[in-house]
């Protein structure tokens, strides 16, 4: 332990600590030391002068001189003062001056009571304004229909900036002007680019950047109902903090996990929460009866008619990627394990089911985030990451800096300062090797990409695994600048950290075995590669790791045996299947029964709906793309008959005479049988505290202790105060009374300390800044490579073979590819009006020869036929697709989930016809 | 006395390349080109060379921090400080447009002492005729294979570019001038690592004055003895000095390091103008403390006005008279350093316009007795080490010796409610 003297006091810092900057050593102590410019997530760089302490050069200097803390290394043995009337008093000054210009309009700022710049004038003490010249002032941007701007409030911390361009890589903000009139924003009004401008909300010290959704129906941070929860908007499982007022959920906000997504969101995880506010949520059960419109009965008249339906016929269910493992699982019990289906894409539920393979074959262990970050070295199959999984593009961004960073270690330079270190390694990157179809926003990151059909990415792959291991399959016919491409990446990779990327862009189980063979090689060779891949939605891995029949099998099985009645689990068939598919259900199907959330092209055909909870109105659990279970908490009691899908399948156990009893009740009764019945999930129920768990005898509460309006806020209602709405289901209540103190991170839903009302407030919950949470909970990792990691020499690695023919363009028809898009292909988020507002409009694709070859001019409406559907969509030219490829949007409102790859033929609409999907 | 840096200039254009030569032009350089590059820095460093851009920091020591062995990282680079901003200041100018040759030589000298590949010269904007004289001289010495590849056969090579400045104030912190050599905000860069291991694109890079630059094959020509002869105390060479304000005969000399400031007023510069009174002087540019009567027996080289509790600066002192107002003054000061900051650090950014502010409420009638709290206030916590850069240091020692010496001036205007010098 080396020791730091505090105002004469010791104070025992890890030995690790010693070198990084004092104002994250002493905030990790527990000190209060005013800042803003420096943020965890990027370090250093001195400008706002805010975090002033005395450092004294021994125990006989009673001068000292005042230093910034933030960019003075710790010491073992250094003596500081922090309460030094000279530090005290210039910190006052800074604040004054940062306050000159302040328009002091806390009452009627978005960001007022959870405000950085609030706390710490406060802290320092500046209280009375003596300014009396005019203040200056800027105009506004409007920067699109997420973030909002307000610049007079800007205190020039240029976090902003540092954020937006060094962190996410965009290019269309930053800092401009100069003197007292440095601006931060575009260069003109305009929608911000980055997919991860919503974190400047949150990186912003004050309300310069605030949420434009959250201001339609604004609530101030102490009077959200919170609770700790999970995104469902991607595969990565980033953790959030839901936030309801009246009913309705107010915002997302990020919760700090740091092996998962650090401080960061991207803005369809922060935006995309508007669909639980839906006007079109189903609320009550609804029934079909003699092909007449669905009409509401109520909840007990549904739960017996499902019970009836599974009572008198012979049903299946299909489940959902998008679901939680509860319901998945209570599903797969309803109708019997060998009558359950995923319900997603075969395709999908295939490529998934082989990086399972893969993860629990190793050696090579699945990435965190955290880890991506840390890697050294990239090759990535495959993947438009900002578009599959944004915030891996947040942490690849980190990983290709650690050689650069490494190299200016050289130069003395500290790890956290952070300006002087982008001086030093300049444009320099790590070597970062793509295969990918056509151009994407990383590009710019990349040493060399390879833009290929993805047959010839995955030979690339099996190429390069070969390479650094002649027992891993062969690839014939590799053309010569790709055999030359391949050594390089071989080369490159045979490093301390390399990290193979991949994952379901391309729809390609090739890709999957190819990044196998690589990681495997390299594990062979003693280089520690690890894997990262995305996967669709939020619970792809979870429902993969059940047991389950293709979604294709059960259109099958209804369209050959004799099946009445079909339960869907918060599915929407019709983006799942083909048009035929879709098709053959609804025309074979006696009884459908649907659970969801919102009405879709299935619970249109439903002869049953039973409103089923979202992700802020129910708790259970999600498996994200490293197969990392993590609990998500019901936020606030929902409106109406809604309910977790997994508590009606419970109810239907009964009715149906399946159980004598509700098998499963609450939370921790689902979750044990869950965890009883299929052992991958034995560690399932212990990745939070059971609902029984007190401390000091009380629950934790989900309202901040300065909530307003308990024994009011249903006044216009009822003039009694109204008990909390009850929860059997976790240690939570509906309430602001329980546990005053710090929860353990996995009940944590709230960052406040005293004198820390904004989301900083952080530093007091983590065990070290940047560091694990106290009583950290990061989730379960569930998968990791059987019998742990091995010896390099003690591996007996059988590589995967089949390896793809190359990529042979058709005379007469075109290799249709997915195109999936951050805001457009995600089904649930596109109900937020903002994303709906970014989101991608539907087009073909195709490069400028082959657009040439069928004398088509971009915009022009073209009609292309694949499977059973046929598409009319105007014409999209894009640099970088390879010959023979035309790319089509994944999971825009309204398009069918066609099986991509596929085959498909593309001609001039005709006059008339009508733009959409059709049957063909 | 022996004049060495101006020795060569004359009404009209400056000598081109072969006259230059014929004077005894480019022998220095060729002297040190048989010379062992250390060997080159080592004559330098014995010199005591102080930097004249103001900092006075020895450029023998900036030059033995350059990494020299085999391995360092490449191109290393030699920046050449033209951007004379400096209120007050016009050395450089003089030297760019009445010797561009000299700085070449000069600059190719040092950049062989270093090794480096490359050299940028980094040129006010406003500065058009040095830029094209200079421009021109550069053409020339490409011509006769002092610059390019292989300088003279020695083996050496060296590119040279002017680099116009978009016209900052802060360009000129020698950090700052990196980032905008770069094409990216001027904004300085926190040290260490210092530039010579870590400056323009994060590759080694020594930043010099024009005038330092200019010493440099003077020294390796006539030798380190001769070098110390020139000055008259322990600080090598000459200066080239200035002098504004209601003076005879303002303009700009070369004198002996060294040369009291009454000299260089009274002697040169011709005394106070009939009808003004000697009040204050600024030697060094905007950004020094204003000296008075009693220090104008003070040698003006670096050690000695800072013994006085001034600095030397760029060497080119603004005189203030009786007529003129000294809060006037700072307002037209601050004002123009508030305008100059680069926005990065908070006292700078903040500080300086909220001074400025005050300084036109007391200058214009409307000053209250708390706009002088204001003014203590901030040139009190604006210092260095409080603030990221010296910029706003430097705007402050003006600010703070005015405040000193002429107090009841401002006070008085407080008082009255006007400008006691306005009618």
């Amino acid at each position: 332990m080396a020791v730091l003297y505090v105002d004469n006091q010791p104070h025992e810092i890890r030995p690790h600590e010693v070198g990084k900057n004092l104002l994250k050593v002493c905030l990790g102590l527990g000190f209060n030391i005013p800042y803003f410019c420096w943020h965890p997530a990027f370090q250093s760089v001195g400008a706002c002068r805010q975090c002033a302490i005395k450092l004294f050069k021994d125990e006989h200097d009673t001068k000292g001189k005042i230093v910034m803390s933030c960019m003075v290394s710790a010491k073992d043995g250094m003596r500081i003062s922090i309460d030094d009337p000279e530090a005290i008093e210039f910190r006052a000054r800074v604040i004054e001056w940062l306050m000159l210009n302040h328009p002091h309009d806390c009452p009627v700022c978005d960001e007022g009571g959870e405000c950085h710049l609030q706390d710490m004038t406060v802290m320092t003490g500046h209280t009375y304004r003596r300014n009396r010249f005019a203040k200056r002032s800027f105009r506004n941007q409007d920067m699109g229909p997420l973030v909002a701007h307000e610049m007079n409030r800007c205190i020039q911390c240029y976090r902003c900036a540092r954020f937006y361009r060094h962190s996410a890589g965009g290019r269309d903000f930053g800092v401009m002007g100069w003197h007292d009139r440095v601006f931060f924003g575009r260069f003109e009004d305009g929608v911000l680019q980055s997919e991860f401008a919503g974190n400047l909300v949150e990186v912003c010290p004050t309300g310069v950047f605030t949420d434009k959704t959250q201001a339609r129906h604004f609530t101030r941070k102490w009077d959200l109902q919170t609770a700790p929860s999970v995104c469902v908007h991607c595969g990565l499982g980033c953790n959030t903090i839901p936030g309801e007022r009246y009913g309705s959920l107010r915002r997302i906000r990020n919760r700090y996990n740091h092996r998962v997504n650090g401080y960061f969101l991207c803005d369809r995880g922060r935006y995309g929460y508007e669909f639980v506010n839906s006007p079109h949520r189903i609320r009550q059960p609804l029934l079909r009866e003699n092909q007449a419109a669905l009409r509401p009965i109520s909840a007990q008249a549904a739960i017996t008619h499902l019970g009836n339906l599974l009572h008198s016929g012979r049903a299946i269910g299909i489940g959902s990627p998008r679901a939680s493992l509860e319901t998945n699982y209570a599903l797969a019990k309803l109708v019997g394990a060998e009558n359950f289906y995923h319900g997603m894409p075969t395709k999908h539920l295939r490529i998934v089911r082989a990086m399972l393979d893969v993860l629990k074959r190793g050696p090579a262990p699945s990435a965190s985030l955290h880890d991506m970050e840390k890697c050294n070295t990239i090759f990535m199959m495959g993947e438009d990451i900002h578009n599959v999984g944004p915030l891996m593009v947040l942490s690849l961004r980190q990983a290709v800096l650690q050689k650069p960073i490494a190299e200016a270690a050289k130069l003395h330079i500290s790890d956290f300062e952070d300006a002087v270190i982008r001086e030093a390694i300049q444009q320099e990157k790590g070597p970062f090797f793509t295969g990918v179809p056509g151009f994407t926003k990383l590009d710019d990151q990349v040493t060399q990409a390879y833009r290929g059909a993805p047959h010839d990415i995955a030979r690339l792959g099996f190429a390069v695994a070969h390479m650094i291991d002649p027992a891993a399959p062969a690839v014939e016919d590799l053309p010569v600048e790709r055999v030359q491409f391949a050594q390089r990446i071989a080369k490159a990779l045979q490093d301390k950290k390399p990290l193979i990327v991949a994952g379901y862009n391309c729809g390609s189980e090739s890709i999957v075995r190819a990044s196998a063979n690589v990681a495997w090689a390299l594990r062979k060779k003693g280089f520690a590669a690890h894997l990262a891949y995305t996967v669709p939605e939020c619970n792809s891995m979870g429902t993969a790791l059940m047991d389950g029949g293709e979604i294709d099998d059960a259109v099958q099985a209804i369209a050959s045996n004799g099946i009445d009645t079909l339960i869907v689990a918060e599915s929407n068939l019709y983006r799942q299947l083909s048009l035929s598919g879709f098709d053959t259900i609804l025309r074979r199907i006696k009884h459908l029964v649907v659970l969801d959330c919102l009405p879709n092209e299935t619970t249109a055909w439903a002869e049953l709906v039973l409103p089923a909870a979202t992700f802020a109105e129910g708790s259970g659990t999600l498996v994200n793309n490293e197969c990392r279970a993590q609990r998500f908490y019901q936020v606030f009691s929902p409106a109406g008959d809604v309910r977790e899908s997994w508590k009606w399948l419970s109810a239907a156990m009964v009715a149906s005479g399946r159980a004598q009893s509700e098998p499963w009740p609450d939370l921790d009764a689902v979750l044990a049988a869950l965890a009883r019945d299929i052992p991958v999930f034995a560690k399932v129920p212990g990745i939070t505290p059971p609902s029984s768990f007190r401390l000091m005898g009380m629950p934790v509460p989900r309202e901040s202790h300065r909530f307003s309006g308990r024994t009011a806020i249903d006044a216009d209602q009822t003039i009694h105060e109204r008990p909390p709405e009850p929860d059997a289901d976790t240690p939570l209540r509906h309430s602001m009374e329980g546990y005053p103190l710090q929860p353990p991170a996995s009940l944590l839903g709230r960052y406040w300390a005293p004198g820390w009302n904004s989301d900083h407030a952080l530093n007091k919950f983590q065990q070290e800044i940047d560091g694990p949470l106290r009583e950290d909970a990061p989730g379960v990792r569930l998968v990791e490579p059987s019998g742990g990691q091995p010896s390099a020499e003690a591996l007996n690695i059988e590589y995967l073979g089949l390896v793809p023919p190359a990529f042979q363009r058709r005379a007469e028809e075109w290799l249709v590819i997915p195109a999936y898009h951050i805001f457009g292909s995600d089904e649930l988020s596109m109900h937020s009006p903002g994303i709906a507002e970014l989101a991608a409009k539907p087009y073909l694709q195709l490069n400028q020869a082959d657009a040439d070859s069928l004398g088509a001019t971009p915009g022009q409406l073209m009609t292309m036929t694949v499977e059973s559907a046929v598409c009319t969509f105007p014409l999209k030219v894009g640099p970088g697709l390879p010959d023979g490829v035309v790319a089509i949007p994944f999971g825009l409102p309204g398009l069918p989930g066609v099986a991509l790859p596929a085959w498909g033929k593309i001609r001039p609409a005709q006059p008339g016809e009508p733009t959409g999907v059709r049957q063909a | 006395m022996e004049k060495v840096l101006t020795k060569n200039m004359r009404p009209g254009e400056p000598m081109e390349i072969d006259e230059y030569e014929r004077a005894g032009g480019y022998q220095g350089l060729k002297r040190a080109l048989k010379m062992a590059p250390l060997e080159v820095q080592e004559l330098v460093g014995r010199v005591n060379l102080r930097g004249r851009g103001g900092a006075g920091f020895p450029a023998g020591k900036k030059w033995a921090l350059v990494p020299m062995e085999q391995a360092a990282r490449r191109p290393k680079y030699l920046c050449i400080n033209a951007d004379e901003m400096e209120p007050g200041t016009m050395k450089d100018r003089l030297l760019m447009e009445g010797d561009p040759h000299q700085l070449i030589e000069g600059a190719i000298t040092s950049a062989y002492a270093i090794q480096a590949d490359c050299c940028y010269i980094f040129l006010r904007w406003a500065y058009k005729l040095s830029a094209r004289r200079l421009a021109k001289a550069i053409d020339e010495a490409y011509a006769h294979r002092y610059l390019g590849k292989n300088i003279q056969n020695s083996g050496y090579s060296l590119e040279m570019r002017l680099h116009t400045s978009a016209g900052r104030y802060m360009c000129g912190e020698a950090s700052a001038m990196l980032d905008a050599v770069q094409g990216k905000r001027a904004t300085p860069r926190s040290r260490p690592p210092h530039a010579e291991v870590c400056g323009l694109w994060g590759k080694p890079t020594v930043v010099q004055n024009v005038e330092t630059i200019c010493c440099v094959h003077h020294i390796v020509r006539n030798g380190p003895e001769w070098f110390m002869k020139l000055s008259k105390t322990e600080e090598g060479g000459t200066k080239i000095y200035g002098c504004s304000g209601r003076v005879n005969n303002p303009g700009v000399w070369e004198l002996p390091m060294g040369t009291p400031v009454r000299d260089i007023l009274f002697e040169h510069a011709g005394g106070m103008q009939s009808g003004y009174q000697f009040k204050g002087l600024l030697p060094g540019g905007a950004s020094s403390n204003f000296i008075r009567q009693e220090h104008l027996d003070t040698p003006m080289d670096f050690s000695h006005m800072e013994a006085v509790g001034s600095r030397l600066g760029t060497g080119t002192m603004v005189v203030m008279d009786d007529r003129i107002c000294p809060v006037g003054v700072q307002l037209s000061l601050q004002e123009f350093f508030a305008r100059e900051s680069c926005g990065w650090c908070t006292p700078c950014r903040e500080g300086l316009p909220w001074i400025a502010r005050a300084l036109r409420a007391i200058e214009e009638g409307t000053g209250q007795a708390q706009d002088m709290d204001v003014l203590d206030l901030n040139a009190k916590h604006i210092r260095l080490g409080n603030t990221f850069c010296a910029l706003a240091p430097g705007a402050m020692f003006p600010l703070e010796s005015a405040l000193r010496f002429w107090r009841e001036d401002f006070l008085e205007h407080v008082r009255q409610k006007r400008c006691p010098w306005k009618e």
